[in-house]
């Protein structure tokens, strides 16, 4: 139990730095696309004696379910390090393609696009949460600290935000910008929207621990002894918030990546051909590819693993501070 | 009653806000509908102005939205621009279809969160709360899209369900008995969806107050008079233990609306959800409005309920009411 917070966080790091070299790590780029191999099941990769090497599937219509045969002919091997053009971690010399968890519509490797759209949707949840915690640490503490008119009108503004369900909230913002832009600016736009209608819940948890910290003996004492608001707010009051704060964080970042993956699922996001976990889910809406292609499932049971990680973190964090505050 | 008026006057004002919001930034926003229409050279910059007068596009926004919520008051909250009716008619028929989802729901998730909740917690550590928290851990942690896709697949694959809209090709010949069960097959999976959805946060939170009614003294005393055990849970404990759940019970419509419509979207069930996304991609200003001040209703409604109920199940309440 002692050991769950620290691998918890291991892992995290592990998952994260993953999909921040997706570029190394993913043999293909996210828009690379192969025609001839559209809805190509996942490569088998057989193991030899001396190394393991995978089989370059053949059109073969008619012979099996997906429409694909393996052509047992021609051996390709895997090569870990690669080295041609650019680097990645791993990869067949062409015409083979490796693509793990098979390809979409347009032949492009799921499993690149799905490290792809992992890193995008991730830190776009990671810079919305801080956006939104950064707002509402900074809301939270104003209201707590300062009282009456000051608390009455910020919290009456959080109500708003907090009165209305939060896809319909979401959808309301996003109606409210230009609907066709360039991934990158359609991915700070997202964490912009994520990050500033997300701030209220926060900023009421930490306005409750300002309320009744401000009145501890130890900031009441610095209070008499001359020091300023500032210096009381930075000193005193701020690391009261942090636990919170970060107990937050780590519920709140796989929520922001879901409002992420919302948004693109719904056709709001990120758009082609940038890949983003919402986009691959959103495939599926069509019904022939759901019913037909089992491993465009697999980004989101992928998406599983992440999202346990952080929920095992979150508990954990949220078990320490009730040690804490005990 | 006091009570009960200040949280009314609070809802009202509540949602006098959001429409003064969300007014706001979507009269803000770039472009409107009649902007897409300038781009057709078939409709002359005369009619688009026209068009534009007419829905009173052109005047300032103050004067627009003072206009709005006259109109809004008496019921009507202006007129769709796409399907070219009145915004109250358009959402009146949608939000039943989406009522028709939610409520059924809602009642068969707190079943079953209830009885799953009250099992877990008085056979706490033992296999069966184990593999209720196994569920509802792994539930949790599903994101609603994907519980609504495999429920799809599912439907897809067995052919049991017809997928797609709310009734069947032909519906209108058939007989009452029929166009009951034509409904309730249509209906059976996206509520199936919503109830695994929605299921996970309640079972947790029965558990956790179940369990801290447990462990209070009184139970402690109701056990040493001999109750039996079963009555013991359901008369004495689990009355101590609702009042966070009437609570919450308002507070999970958000849930429930949010839910519903990634739900209605994955399997086409023509309610609120398809309809607000259209009108997002297509600028249609007052159904967007409209749809958003309904949920924002819907949500008020469902607290509001909660505070009653939470009245008349806590006599504490009732006497600081007084």
């Amino acid at each position: 139990m002692k050991l769950t917070l620290p691998l918890g966080l291991l892992t995290l790091i592990g998952i994260h730095l993953l999909f921040l070299f997706c570029g190394y790590i993913a043999p293909y780029d996210e828009a690379q696309q192969d025609r001839m191999a559209a809805f190509a099941p996942p490569t088998k990769v057989h193991l030899a004696r001396s190394y393991p090497y995978i089989y370059v599937c053949a059109w073969n219509a008619h012979e099996t379910d997906s429409g694909y045969d393996e052509d047992c002919s021609q051996k390709f091997a895997v090569h870990l390090f690669v080295n041609g053009g650019d680097s990645h971690l791993f990869g067949v010399a062409s015409p083979g393609r490796i693509s793990l968890f098979g390809t979409d519509g347009l032949g492009r490797d799921q499993f690149s696009r799905f490290l792809f759209g992992a890193r995008l949707s991730l830190f776009a949840g990671i810079l919305a949460t801080f956006l939104a915690l950064l707002l509402g640490t900074l809301i939270g503490m104003t209201a707590g600290f300062y009282g009456s008119f000051v608390d009455s009108t910020l919290m009456r503004f959080a109500e708003l935000f907090l009165a209305l369900p939060w896809i319909y909230l979401l959808l309301a913002v996003r109606a409210f910008l230009p609907l066709h832009l360039s991934p990158i600016q359609t991915f700070f736009l997202l964490v912009v929207i994520i990050g500033a209608i997300g701030w209220a819940r926060p900023a009421r948890l930490v306005r409750g621990i300002v309320l009744s910290g401000k009145e501890r003996n130890f900031v009441l004492a610095a209070k008499n002894l001359g020091a300023s608001n500032g210096y009381i707010l930075r000193r005193h009051i701020l690391p009261q918030v942090y636990g919170v704060v970060l107990a937050q964080a780590a519920l709140l970042v796989p929520q922001y990546v879901l409002a992420e993956i919302t948004l693109s699922f719904l056709g709001l996001g990120v758009g082609e051909p940038a890949a983003s976990l919402g986009n691959l889910l959103g495939e599926l809406q069509q019904y022939h590819v759901i019913s037909s292609y089992w491993w465009m499932f697999l980004p989101g049971i992928a998406l599983l693993l992440i999202f346990f990680s952080y929920f095992v973190m979150a508990n954990a964090l949220q078990r320490r501070l009730k040690f804490i505050a005990v | 009653m006091r009570f009960l008026l200040n949280r009314l006057i609070h809802a009202i004002f509540l949602l006098f806000g959001v429409s003064l919001l969300s007014f706001l930034l979507l009269s803000l926003a770039p472009g409107d509908y009649l902007s897409e229409m300038q781009l057709n050279p078939q409709i002359s910059p005369e009619t688009v102005a026209a068009l534009r007068h007419q829905y009173n596009l052109d005047r300032p926004i103050p004067v627009r939205y003072s206009h709005w919520v006259a109109a809004a008051v008496k019921g009507d909250l202006g007129f769709s621009f796409a399907y070219n009716v009145p915004v109250t008619k358009l959402l009146s028929s949608r939000i039943l279809n989406t009522l028709l989802l939610t409520i059924p729901a809602t009642i068969l998730a707190w079943i079953i969160a209830i009885a799953v909740g009250v099992i877990s917690a008085a056979k706490q550590g033992r296999w069966e709360d184990q593999v209720a928290s196994a569920g509802t851990t792994t539930l949790l942690i599903t994101p609603d899209i994907l519980i609504a896709l495999v429920f799809l697949w599912v439907a897809l694959r067995s052919g049991y369900f017809p997928v797609g809209g709310m009734v069947s090709v032909g519906f209108d010949e058939l007989t009452a008995t029929q166009k009951l069960r034509d409904i309730t097959l249509h209906a059976a999976i996206p509520i199936t969806i919503l109830v695994l959805s929605i299921i996970p946060v309640l079972i947790r939170h029965v558990r956790a107050t179940m369990i801290e009614a447990l462990h209070s003294p009184f139970v402690r005393a109701a056990r040493a008079h001999g109750i039996p055990r079963s009555r013991l849970l359901l008369r004495h404990v689990f009355p101590a233990a609702a009042n966070p759940l009437v609570s919450l019970f308002g507070l999970s419509i958000a849930n429930l609306l949010g839910v519903g419509l990634i739900t209605e979207v994955v399997m086409s069930w023509p309610g609120m959800g398809p309809l607000l996304l259209e009108s997002v991609q297509a600028r249609d200003l007052y159904v967007v409005i409209g749809a958003i001040l309904i949920s924002a209703f819907v949500l008020q409604t469902g607290i509001f309920v909660s505070d009653l109920l939470l009245l008349a199940c806590d006599p504490r309440i009732r006497k600081g009411a007084r």
